[in-house]
């Protein structure tokens, strides 16, 4: 599964002897090229986009040139400090939350069926196929489920569960619940595949030592599934922070709700403020960047659990 | 002496969390079959309909012709491309390997916001027109990191043996790699066009930044979602779903009857 190798940074020798440096360069070449095109110059763009000013010798909307204009962070940072605040806390709890729903999941998966593989892949197959629908129907699916005329929340009204006023969707909770259900997969296929490797010995012997089963799990499994976990929650935390469509106006969303992303992509697509929109691209691509670094150094180390 | 949490617990578990992920699935399903008027919100009746005429909402089926060239031209290219840096990363060594390797990593891990409005900015800079080239470029991009690892995973899991036998052999390299090698690699090429090609189709954030007045499904869906999405768009999703699962489906099963006749005639 490619989401498993996410987390797999060692590479394995190869007896396979070094060959013309010809055959490397021309393997190479065309990816490398691609990437420097089409991943490195575009950041480049966007970093000169962000110092642009609106061009004094134009009356067009949306026209910039470049001044070196660095104020343009204060005024980014000044304005939507705000939303990108909100922006990492609904991440954040998406994640804990993914984690909390996905790692049973994937413990169930790997473990508990061990040694019956059409189960395992059963259970594999419907824990990824939300993927195989569209990501804004089933986000839609969600915003009707929840919706105010719904069956769900007439129902919970009538019953006076739910205030008569009350909504469930334009909320923070169904954003962050949108968050969650919409990358529950790619925490569990990383754990998964850490935990399908792991030896059952271990648990036994943990055991035979007498120590409780909550033990067990604290002190040797959740170890053990650590790099899965690590890049579980990297690949539901980035996409996360940085999506729009869950906290969208049209899908789960509301005024009160936006996020980094739908600023970038109204100031981009909408207002023609590229300045602006470069600007919150950077500082939310430097923002998650430094968080990566922080999480990934620190899991690395036995300490953190 | 059970180290799960309790026997029943877990798969009880497990159950309800499944049966909350395929919810929209099932209400994307039975919502093509609705019998809708304006808005496909509220039951109105079953009908088939939508599936006999699903081309009858304007615009759905040719944004669907579109996300499928799309899909297929994007994945040839990151298939091509990714498969020789995977190659390249697992099989030889050479200065700046792991620089390359961050270069590869780091696509993957910047929100697609970022990647979307990174790419509009340099089209915009650059003059070129939104279309379906810029699509395609851009899919090409953010498949071309799924296809290294993928095809790196399958390179790595190779047995040298077999490679080495074939040298032992007197074959020259080239007839290693096209014999041996590659038909090795082949299911793993398979598998990662096929994570691409779902990576493209269902994209949305990056297309809509840098599609123009091109449509693609997604950005059909986004954009009728503000006035309802027509029932002819679930019509869609559903056969897509219905044809993806049996795509996976046969091929575990295939996957499987091969390990099974290996081990049988081991």
């Amino acid at each position: 599964m490619a989401l498993a190798g996410f987390a797999d940074t060692s590479s394995r020798k190869t007896s396979a002897p070094m060959r013309k440096s010809r055959v490397v360069i021309l393997l190479l070449l065309p990816g490398i090229a691609y990437l420097g095109l089409f991943f490195l110059a575009p950041l480049v763009a966007l970093l000169i986009t962000s110092f642009e000013a609106p061009d004094p010798n134009s009356f067009d909307f949306g026209a910039y040139v470049y001044a070196f204009q660095w104020q343009n962070y204060v005024a980014g940072v000044a304005e939507y400090w705000p939303i990108f605040l909100r922006s990492f806390f609904f991440a954040i709890v998406a994640t804990l939350a993914a984690l909390l729903i996905g790692y049973p999941i994937a413990y169930f998966i790997g473990v508990y069926l061990r040694g019956r593989a059409s189960l395992q892949a059963f259970t594999l197959i419907l824990v990824v196929a939300p993927f195989f629908i569209s990501f804004l129907l089933r986000t839609l699916a969600w915003k009707q489920i929840l919706g105010d005329d719904s069956w769900l929340v007439t129902t919970l009204k009538s019953l006076s569960i739910m205030p008569a006023d009350g909504h469930i969707t334009g909320t923070a909770f169904s954003v962050i619940f949108g968050l969650t259900y919409n990358f529950i997969p790619f925490m569990v296929l990383p754990i998964y595949a850490s935990l399908e490797r792991l030896d059952l010995r271990y648990l036994e012997a943990s055991s035979d030592l007498y120590s409780r089963p909550s033990t067990t799990f604290f002190r040797v499994t959740l170890p053990l599934s650590l790099p899965g976990v690590v890049s579980g929650t990297l690949l539901t935390f980035i996409p996360a922070s940085g999506d729009y469509i869950n906290a969208s106006d049209d899908f789960l969303g509301g005024p009160s709700t936006q996020m980094v992303g739908n600023q970038i992509q109204s100031n981009f697509l909408k207002l023609l403020d590229y300045p602006m929109a470069a600007v919150l691209s950077v500082v939310l691509m430097g923002i998650i960047m430094a968080i990566v670094t922080f999480y990934v150094r620190r899991s690395g180390t036995e300490d953190l659990v | 002496m059970r180290f799960s949490l309790g026997k029943w617990l877990l798969p009880l578990y497990t159950m309800l969390a499944l049966i909350l992920l395929l919810i929209p699935i099932g209400y994307t399903f039975i919502f093509s079959f609705n019998d809708y008027f304006k808005t496909n919100i509220g039951w109105q009746g079953f009908t088939f309909r939508n599936w006999t005429n699903a081309c009858d909402a304007q615009g759905l089926c040719s944004a669907f012709g579109n996300s499928l060239m799309i899909g297929v031209v994007s994945t040839v290219f990151a298939t091509a491309m990714g498969t020789a840096l995977a190659l390249a990363l697992a099989r030889y060594k050479f200065r700046g390997r792991s620089i390359i390797s961050l270069l590869i990593f780091i696509p993957m891990a910047t929100p697609e916001v970022v990647l979307g409005a990174g790419l509009a900015a340099q089209f915009f800079t650059l003059n070129v027109e939104k279309g379906l080239v810029t699509v395609i470029l851009a899919h090409t991009l953010f498949c071309l990191s799924f296809v290294v690892v993928t095809v790196k995973a399958r390179v790595a899991s190779l047995d040298p043996a077999l490679e080495e036998a074939g040298r032992d052999l007197y074959a020259p390299p080239s007839q290693v790699f096209w014999r041996i090698t590659f038909p090795l690699l082949i299911p793993g090429i398979l598998s990662a066009a096929l994570l691409s090609f779902a990576l493209s189709f269902d994209d949305f954030i990056i297309t809509y930044f840098n599609s123009g007045s091109v449509q693609t499904f997604p950005t059909f869906i986004y954009i009728s979602a503000s006035r309802g999405v027509p029932a002819e768009a679930n019509v869609i999703a559903s056969a897509v779903f219905i044809l993806t699962l049996a795509v996976v489906v046969t091929s575990q099963l295939v996957s499987r009857a091969r390990a099974k006749a290996l081990k049988r005639s081991a």
